[in-house]
């Protein structure tokens, strides 16, 4: 074990450059795929017909389907039918489809668990179906899916580290080179990469817990 | 439409990935059970220092990524002077990131049984072992079993994680089989259906479950 040389200052800024690109693919990745998994979600609850059932099947496939297995298709596959996407969107379209679809999930079954007799009490009382969604449905479901949101994008934090299969130089990715530089790197690295992931999910995970407090 | 050929070609490759995955599955499965269970029994101990363990393995397990678990086995292991191959490394790893999540589930279906119902039994003069084996456990399994399922849906995909590591599982074949064939978006179709027949299943029976218990609990 070499710990000094390990921790080396162009070591210590080739890792913490991995985990900026870990940090901005996550952070893209959240957003697009809060956006995709609200509209999916919504519309299946909304039980559109033909449309619902569509995107039902589709987030089913997805949800189903190794995250890996869709990073190798966003990189390696896509380029067969013509559609050619650098390193790092191809990272995070694979991301941001694979965790719109658990995010779908999350939104269709918190709007789902309102009770049925609370929307028939509100439209009877003279709401509007939209009126209804916006006053009793959303502000309930909405407290019901924040804590497994926040879960799943600690999940999505985790998960950009499989992007090491198309070379993305994230965190992992970066380590990985390190340790390769020398064997008695390797302890040390592990250990500091473990603390970097860990206090980044950790912290998030006090934050969902909290909400789950406050509004569980 | 993808080129079935590619599949049927190749279907002794395939198979042996698909095998090596379910094998895998199978192991980590067990494993990762067995080791939550213990952990989860760590974690409501009464004794301070095992909570502490089990507390501590879970809220680190947890949040650090599968990848990271299996490179201490694959990358970290060696230095201290045992190496084992790819399918073992990730196999383990597999469990050992998993049973944190199990453990997670049992600890909160046992929590969520109220005290005053143990405290009754006790004082009807149950032991604690009667207690736990009559009175909580029986409505603790009913809680436990969707998240459970859900776990154990997320290990199989997990499994992937052993094409990184050269495991020989179905993403270890599929590649075989795509840098041969050069038609990578076919060859992955077959991959992605044959997780998929092991997916879909799970989880559908994974739903049915959840519903039937919803109905008797």
């Amino acid at each position: 074990m070499d710990i000094a040389g390990a921790f080396s200052y162009h070591n210590l800024i080739f890792i913490m450059k991995g985990f900026g690109i870990t940090l901005w693919v996550a952070f893209i990745a959240i957003v697009l795929s809060f956006v995709l998994g609200s509209i999916t979600g919504t519309l299946r609850y909304m039980k559109i017909p033909v449309i619902s059932r569509i995107l039902g099947v589709i987030v089913e496939f997805i949800r189903n389907l190794p995250l890996l297995l869709i990073l190798f298709f966003t990189y390696f596959a896509m380029p067969d039918v013509g559609l050619k996407l650098g390193v790092m969107s191809s990272a995070i379209v694979g991301l941001a489809v694979f965790e719109a679809a658990m995010i779908s999930e999350i939104v269709r079954s918190g709007l789902s668990s309102i009770p049925k007799g609370q929307i028939e009490a509100a439209r009877s009382s003279g709401l509007t179906h939209m009126q209804t969604v916006w006053h009793i449905v959303l502000p309930q479901g909405l407290r019901r899916m924040v804590p497994p949101i926040v879960s799943q994008f600690i999940s999505l934090l985790k998960d950009t580290s499989l992007a090491i299969v198309i070379s993305l130089p994230e965190l992992m990715h970066n380590s990985k080179i390190v340790i390769a530089q020398n064997f008695d790197y390797t302890l040390p690295i592990l250990a500091l990469v473990a603390v970097l992931y860990f206090a980044i999910n950790y912290a998030l995970s006090l934050a969902a817990r909290r909400l789950e407090n406050k509004w569980g | 439409m993808p080129d079935i050929s590619i599949f049927t070609d190749n279907f002794e490759i395939y198979m042996k990935g698909f095998g090596n995955t379910i094998w895998a599955s199978v192991i980590a499965l067990l494993g990762s059970f067995a080791l939550g269970t213990i952990i989860a029994v760590f974690r409501i101990s009464s004794v301070k220092p095992l909570r502490w363990i089990g507390t501590a393995y879970v809220e680190f397990v947890r949040n650090i990524p599968l990848l990271l678990v299996v490179f201490m086995f694959y990358y970290g292991l060696p230095s201290l002077g045992v190496t084992l191959n790819g399918f073992i490394c990730g196999t383990v790893g597999l469990m050992v990131y998993t049973a944190s999540f199990v453990a997670e589930a049992i600890r909160a279906g046992i929590m969520s049984i109220p005290t005053g119902q143990t405290e009754a039994a006790r004082a009807s003069g149950l032991t604690y072992m009667q207690t736990m084996r009559h009175v909580v456990l029986p409505q603790a399994i009913k809680i436990v079993i969707p998240p459970l399922s859900n776990q154990f849906i997320n290990l199989v995909k997990n499994s992937s994680i052993l094409g990184v590591f050269a495991g020989f599982d179905l993403m270890y074949y599929g590649d075989q089989v795509a840098s041969k064939t050069y038609a990578t978006f076919d060859t992955y179709i077959f991959v992605a259906a044959l997780y998929l027949v092991l997916t879909i299943p799970l989880s559908f029976a994974a739903l049915q479950l959840e519903r039937k218990l919803a109905k008797n609990g």
